[in-house]
């Protein structure tokens, strides 16, 4: 089984070799609502850790998606920019967002593990 | 200050509702489905929405107070039949918006149903007007409900007989246990449906049968894809201080006996408006793409040129596109002018379109 991240910001990353698999936590949509809209990095693009990598929206607001790592971004899930709504209903699985080839396997250590993240979630409430 | 809770408060919360503040008042943006799905299920069948919080004044009086308000208002109520619903607006001498409202002419006076955050100011601006001539009730002991959806009159008449004869903007009493209860067919989703006036008591209780019946609670979150969908304005959003009922595409909610002679609030300036025309219009545009261009963004020409502003923008779940409602120069509001929407920092093709997105649907001849 493939080690699994999270961060802050309420992304998840699934780590394979140096690819790492990226959406946002069911916790996240949750609070976004239902999503209507998804804007993903171009192929090819060289992210920052922390930095800008796309936008949903749902019906009542937009928010940015951040990339909690640094790489070039190698595949984008070109099946949730036409349904959307597949990211309510299985974030963590068929609805991620983006892989990246991992630039920099240090920055996996400011992330959370699973139990960490779910404590984080519930305390911070957003 | 703390916000107010309506009556039905404890019954939002029981329904999984989310609350957000809305012009003082702690109200439900949403419920455990989500707006989407209670946006499909109004269009469908019927839905129940709180508006408690919406202002209802009763001016009571007769003739004389039908003089006054044709002063301040652009409708001919002499000619309204009794219990008929007129939508209008309360202006100032600009003839710019304080609010947009529902009047309806009732046994010993009219009936105002004001948006909640202006009640209070429209209340004073009313009075004063008037010149504090007539008694005036901004009533907190009643609440406001709206069902709206195409089931509406077939389940309000499992529990209250008659509303399903009204025609649309038509209001009367009912009696629902032992109360009487004031009922418009009216509402503002482009669905039919009524608009129920009861007892900060009773309604629980009313609320509870509907949704034994098969309504469903939704939220403030979907009223607006609603309304939107069907081209209709949102006070402090599409219409406001700045804007005037000609700007605003509205000029068909004014009598046009009143425009032939005036005498009402801000008459000059729309008798100019219309002669003279306006420099922006209010209108529909649909983006080409998926992208949503909500409320602020930037209008341009197809050179580049700042046109104007978007006022309301969203994703319609009826329509499965964005919509949007906004002000652009008065030469690039024709149908299918093309414009650019600037939505983070990139521009994206859109063109002006006719309202409303979704057709609407109320029942005129029931009767």
């Amino acid at each position: 089984m493939s080690d699994v991240k999270f961060s802050k910001e309420h992304e998840w990353l699934k780590i394979d070799g140096d690819i790492a698999t990226i959406g946002i936590t069911k916790h996240a949509t949750e609070m976004l609502g239902d999503i209507v809209f998804v804007e993903l990095p171009d192929l090819g693009a060289n992210v920052e850790k922390d930095g800008n990598a796309g936008v949903v929206e749902s019906t009542k607001a937009a928010s940015d998606v951040y990339t909690p790592i640094s790489g070039e971004v190698v595949e984008n899930n070109q099946a949730i920019v036409d349904d959307p709504a597949k990211i309510n209903s299985d974030p963590e699985n068929e609805a991620w967002f983006f892989k990246l080839k991992i630039k920099d396997k240090a920055e996996l250590e400011t992330l959370m593990n699973k139990e960490e993240y779910d404590k984080f979630a519930k305390e911070s409430g957003n | 200050m703390e916000n107010l809770k309506t009556a039905l408060y404890n019954l939002h919360l029981k329904h999984g509702a989310k609350f957000v503040p809305f012009a003082g008042y702690q109200m439900p943006i949403q419920y455990s489905e989500g707006i989407i799905d209670e946006h499909k299920y109004t269009r469908t069948n019927a839905g129940l929405f709180d508006v408690s919080h919406m202002g209802q004044l009763f001016i009571k009086g007769e003739n004389e107070l039908t003089d006054g308000l044709e002063k301040i208002f652009p409708l001919d109520l002499k000619n309204i039949l009794l219990n008929q619903s007129k939508y209008s607006f309360l202006m100032n001498e600009d003839a710019c918006i304080h609010d947009d409202l529902i009047i309806t002419k009732v046994k010993g006076g009219y009936n105002i149903i004001l948006n909640a955050a202006c009640k209070n100011q429209d209340y004073e601006i009313i009075k004063k007007l008037l010149s504090n001539k007539y008694e005036m009730i901004l009533n907190s002991d009643l609440s406001l409900v709206a069902i709206q959806g195409p089931k509406s009159a077939d389940i309000l008449k499992e529990i209250i007989i008659g509303p399903e004869k009204l025609n649309f903007m038509n209001g009367n009493w009912f009696k629902y246990k032992d109360e009487s209860i004031y009922i418009t067919r009216s509402g503002y989703t482009g669905e039919d449906g009524y608009e129920i006036s009861i007892s900060n008591k009773k309604v629980e209780e009313l609320t509870e049968n509907l949704l034994l019946k098969g309504v469903k609670l939704i939220g403030l979150g979907a009223r607006d894809t609603l309304r939107l969908e069907a081209g209709l304005c949102l006070y402090g959003h599409d219409i406001d201080l700045e804007t005037t009922p000609i700007e605003a595409n509205l000029k068909w909610a004014i009598s046009k006996k009143r425009l032939e002679n005036g005498g009402f609030m801000g008459f000059d300036k729309i008798d100019s408006q219309i002669k003279l025309g306006t420099k922006r219009l209010r209108v529909g545009i649909a983006p080409e793409d998926r992208i949503i261009a909500r409320e602020k963004t930037k209008i341009y020409n197809i050179d580049n040129e700042i046109i104007g502003e978007i006022t309301s923008g969203t994703f319609g779940p009826s329509v499965q596109k964005p919509i949007t409602l906004g002000y652009v120069q008065t030469k690039y509001s024709d149908l299918d002018t093309k414009v650019l929407l600037e939505v983070r920092g990139k521009k994206y093709p859109a063109k002006i379109c006719k309202l409303p997105f979704y057709k609407k649907s109320y029942v005129k001849g029931a009767n």
